[in-house]
């Protein structure tokens, strides 16, 4: 059993992010080469984060954690789209599939999606390696969904990470400051929200983190420019 | 831009002391080199066909191009005047940086490959694991529970290895300036056929006995001699690129499981450390003993020893349009020649088939010294340009310009070399699936000349990368070793940006394992205890 769950709970969380990455990301170097980026910046505010939370004395209280890690990933985000703009015209040069530049929201997207890769990678890659060992359906006597809705929860978090960035961009692009608001407030939303997961309240934290996702998924469709009828033609493959 | 040449070769020599195995050195050093940019530029992207040649073999030092007799007059022309008229030089940059992307892809796989390899064999036999027997270069096994001990028996650890690397190293220098070939081949035969039998034999026991397979004596004997001649044949001598790259791609795999497993534990962090240091100072230094041997090899025009280096796409093309007799006459006129395995094979093939030879780019395109063609008096003339264009470039570059070649001394130390070597070859191989095509010059019907670019990374990065990401995980987390592997993957990143900013020879393992040892260990120490608050809680940030 815990083989199938490994394999299961990996591919809830991973699945579509490896079905983007393959048919988005991986035949181009250069989104390669950002993803990884992206995926090393969220490193580095994840490690300011720790150091942070390791440093001062509320260690009791992870909520405190969770708020600043938000803001120091908020702060990274902001950095790699400074960066990403004022190596737009170098980017240009060298992509050899020019669409990356031409249209600002790939490079979102990509540098999003690399946020979330590797923030997903970070919740979940140890539990799953836990999962696949001998026996651990419910740790501890805890519940035995502890598994699957961490899975899911690593998902909705990936693909948020990657509307998050879209939208983010695009508001720094714009000055649309009630969108930058957004990101962040809908972050520290989200991260807050699963500090009830501690308490095993899975419906209410799934329920409205995917909620939250869709919403803001639906808002990245419509920063990158799509509406109901771009939608409905992709949908019906016209 | 064309050719960006990235050469790391590391050098370390290590060898077994109960195992009785491996002598090996690793001479660390990457160069990252730009040919001159004028030509490259032309050749890769000028659709100005006739100068193409010239500015394949311009910026690929190593790589000589042949053409028929009607185009040499162009490249004379192009070699000598540049009378192509310079591109703008952002142009050549933006293109040397448009490749180099694909060329950091192109490393980024089998590096990652390398890792999994080391990672899934750490994570699944145990042997790899833990430390029992010891190197003869460690004769000092942590065994005291004091750090301090700990930490002054790992720095004299690593100051004997690194003492040993750099005397294989400075060894392997004088056997090259005396041209003691067939001592360096055989060195290097001798470790890789340890590798690929003794090694691999204990590998595959380990590997059974992990999974409880039976297996009898025979059928194993009987794996083993193929895996190892087959082997043999496709480093040394000739096969599919995608088998050679396989084959060294294990094989620095299983090195870098020798040092995981061997090393005590701080002596591998304290190796890891010195041998980056080491790489920066045999690069960099205006007497490291790896730009020595790169100068050399420059002068002399020879190719790297196919076996210590990961060739990451059909770099060499070799230069199909030399006719036999040539290339017959190239070959016996280069006293060198005869002895480079590389370049003997080189004429083989174009023996036996020029055009075929071009096309299949076997490494003996790479072994394709320019010897051939100063030796050749025909070529002589024309060559004459791109030589001296080639030298005055090294003045001008200092050091980025000579390294191409360099290598294949280095290689002769075994395993740890690595070197990155883009070259820019043109390419008129239409069949490639390389993304690197140059476009074909209209006179070439077949491919002549034709070279793709392709990087050349060291065994050494393989293995010392590996070694890094394998001793992580073996502490079974899975974040640190995920940290490490995005931290290498961008160490190489900058490693090869900085060598498209700055046009000279660089050190690729530094940044690399500067960046790897910092992630593990803050990783380990301050970022695991938050993510394991975090997902023992399911709290996602």
């Amino acid at each position: 059993m815990t083989l199938p769950e490994f394999f299961g709970c990996t591919f809830i969380a991973f699945g579509p992010p490896f079905a983007l990455f393959v048919f988005t990301i991986a035949n181009d170097p250069v989104r390669i080469i950002i993803l990884i980026a992206a995926a090393f910046f969220w490193l580095l505010s994840l490690l300011i984060s720790s150091l942070w939370y390791a440093i001062i004395p509320l260690k009791d209280f992870i909520a405190f954690g969770v708020v600043f890690s938000v803001f120091f990933q908020e702060g990274f985000r902001y950095i790699i789209y400074r960066i990403l703009r004022s190596t737009e015209q170098g980017l240009h040069a060298v992509a050899e599939d020019t669409r990356v530049t031409d249209n600002k929201h790939i490079l979102a997207y990509v540098s999003g999606l690399g946020f979330g890769i590797i923030s997903g990678m970070f919740a979940l890659v140890n539990v799953l390696a836990d999962m696949s060992g001998p026996g651990t359906m419910g740790l501890k006597s805890g519940t035995e969904l502890f598994f699957v809705t961490s899975a899911a929860q690593a998902l909705s978090i990936i693909l948020l990470h990657t509307f998050w960035s879209v939208i983010f961009f695009n508001a720094f692009d714009t000055n649309n400051y009630l969108h930058i608001a957004y990101v962040v407030g809908s972050h520290l939303f989200v991260s807050l929200i699963t500090l009830l997961n501690a308490n095993e309240l899975y419906t209410a934290t799934l329920l409205i983190n995917y909620i939250v996702t869709i919403f803001t998924g639906v808002l990245a469709f419509r920063v990158a420019g799509g509406t109901a009828r771009s939608f409905r033609k992709f949908i019906t493959c016209q | 831009m064309a050719a960006v040449n990235l050469q790391a070769s590391c050098s370390s020599g290590l060898a077994t002391g109960d195992d009785a195995n491996v002598g090996s050195q690793n001479g660390e050093a990457e160069r990252l080199e730009r040919p001159p940019r004028r030509q490259q530029q032309r050749n890769n992207y000028g659709s100005s066909n006739q100068d193409q040649p010239d500015a394949a073999i311009l910026a690929v030092p190593n790589v000589v191009m042949r053409e028929p007799g009607g185009q040499r007059p162009s490249r004379l022309t192009a070699g000598g005047g540049g009378p192509g008229g310079p591109p703008p030089n952002e142009l050549e940059e933006e293109q040397g940086l448009k490749y180099g992307a694909q060329h950091v892809i192109k490393l980024f796989v089998p590096v990652s490959l390398c890792m999994l390899v080391v990672v899934a064999t750490i994570n699944s036999i145990s042997f790899y694991n833990s430390t029992d027997v010891y190197l003869l270069y460690t004769p000092f096994h942590e065994k005291s529970p004091e750090p301090s001990v700990k930490f002054w028996n790992a720095l004299a650890n690593s100051l004997i290895l690194m003492s040993v690397v750099v005397v294989m190293t400075i060894l392997l220098i004088v056997l090259y300036k005396k041209r003691c070939y067939r001592i360096i081949h055989g060195w290097l035969i001798l470790s890789s056929f340890m590798l690929l039998f003794i090694f691999t034999y204990l590998y595959l026991e380990e590997l059974l006995r992990a999974y409880n397979i039976p297996m009898d004596y025979p059928t194993a004997l009987l794996i083993m001699w193929n895996f190892g001649v087959v082997g043999m044949m496709s480093i040394h001598w000739q096969g599919p690129l995608r088998l050679q790259q396989g084959y060294l791609i294990f094989v620095a795999a299983l090195m870098a499981l020798v040092f995981i497993k061997y090393l005590p534990e701080w002596t591998a962090w304290a190796v890891l450390a010195a041998i980056s240091i080491w790489d920066l100072i045999a690069v960099l230094s205006p007497r490291g003993p790896l730009r020595i041997l790169v100068e050399t090899a420059q002068e002399r025009n020879e190719q790297i020893f196919p076996a210590l280096i990961y060739s990451s796409t059909v770099v060499y093309a070799l230069v199909g349009t030399v006719t036999p007799q040539q290339s017959q006459a190239t070959a016996s006129s280069s006293p060198s020649s005869s002895n480079s395995t590389t370049t003997t094979r080189a004429t083989q093939n174009s023996l036996a088939s020029p055009e075929a030879a071009a096309v299949s780019g076997s490494r003996s395109g790479n072994s394709h010294p320019r010897q051939n063609q100063r030796d050749d008096g025909s070529v002589l003339a024309t060559e004459g340009m791109p030589l001296v264009t080639f030298k005055s470039n090294l003045r001008g570059n200092a050091e980025a310009a000579g390294f191409t070649q360099e290598w294949s001394a280095n290689l002769s130390e075994r395993v740890a070399r690595r070197q990155i070597e883009v070259q820019s070859t043109q390419s008129g191989n239409a069949q490639r699936s390389n993304e690197y095509r140059t476009v074909t010059a209209p006179d070439q019907n077949h491919p002549d000349g034709q070279e793709e670019r392709g990087i050349k990374l060291g065994l050494g990065d393989f293995i010392f990368y590996s070694v890094l990401v394998g001793k992580a995980s073996s502490y079974g987390d899975w974040t640190t070793t995920i940290a490490c592997f995005v931290a290498i993957l961008i160490g190489l990143c900058l490693t090869l940006l900085l060598l498209a900013i700055w046009r000279k020879a660089l050190p690729a393992l530094p940044i690399s394992i500067t960046f790897g040892l910092i992630f593990c260990f803050a990783t380990s120490a301050v970022v695991k205890p938050f993510m394991e608050d975090l997902s023992a809680k399911q709290v996602f940030i």
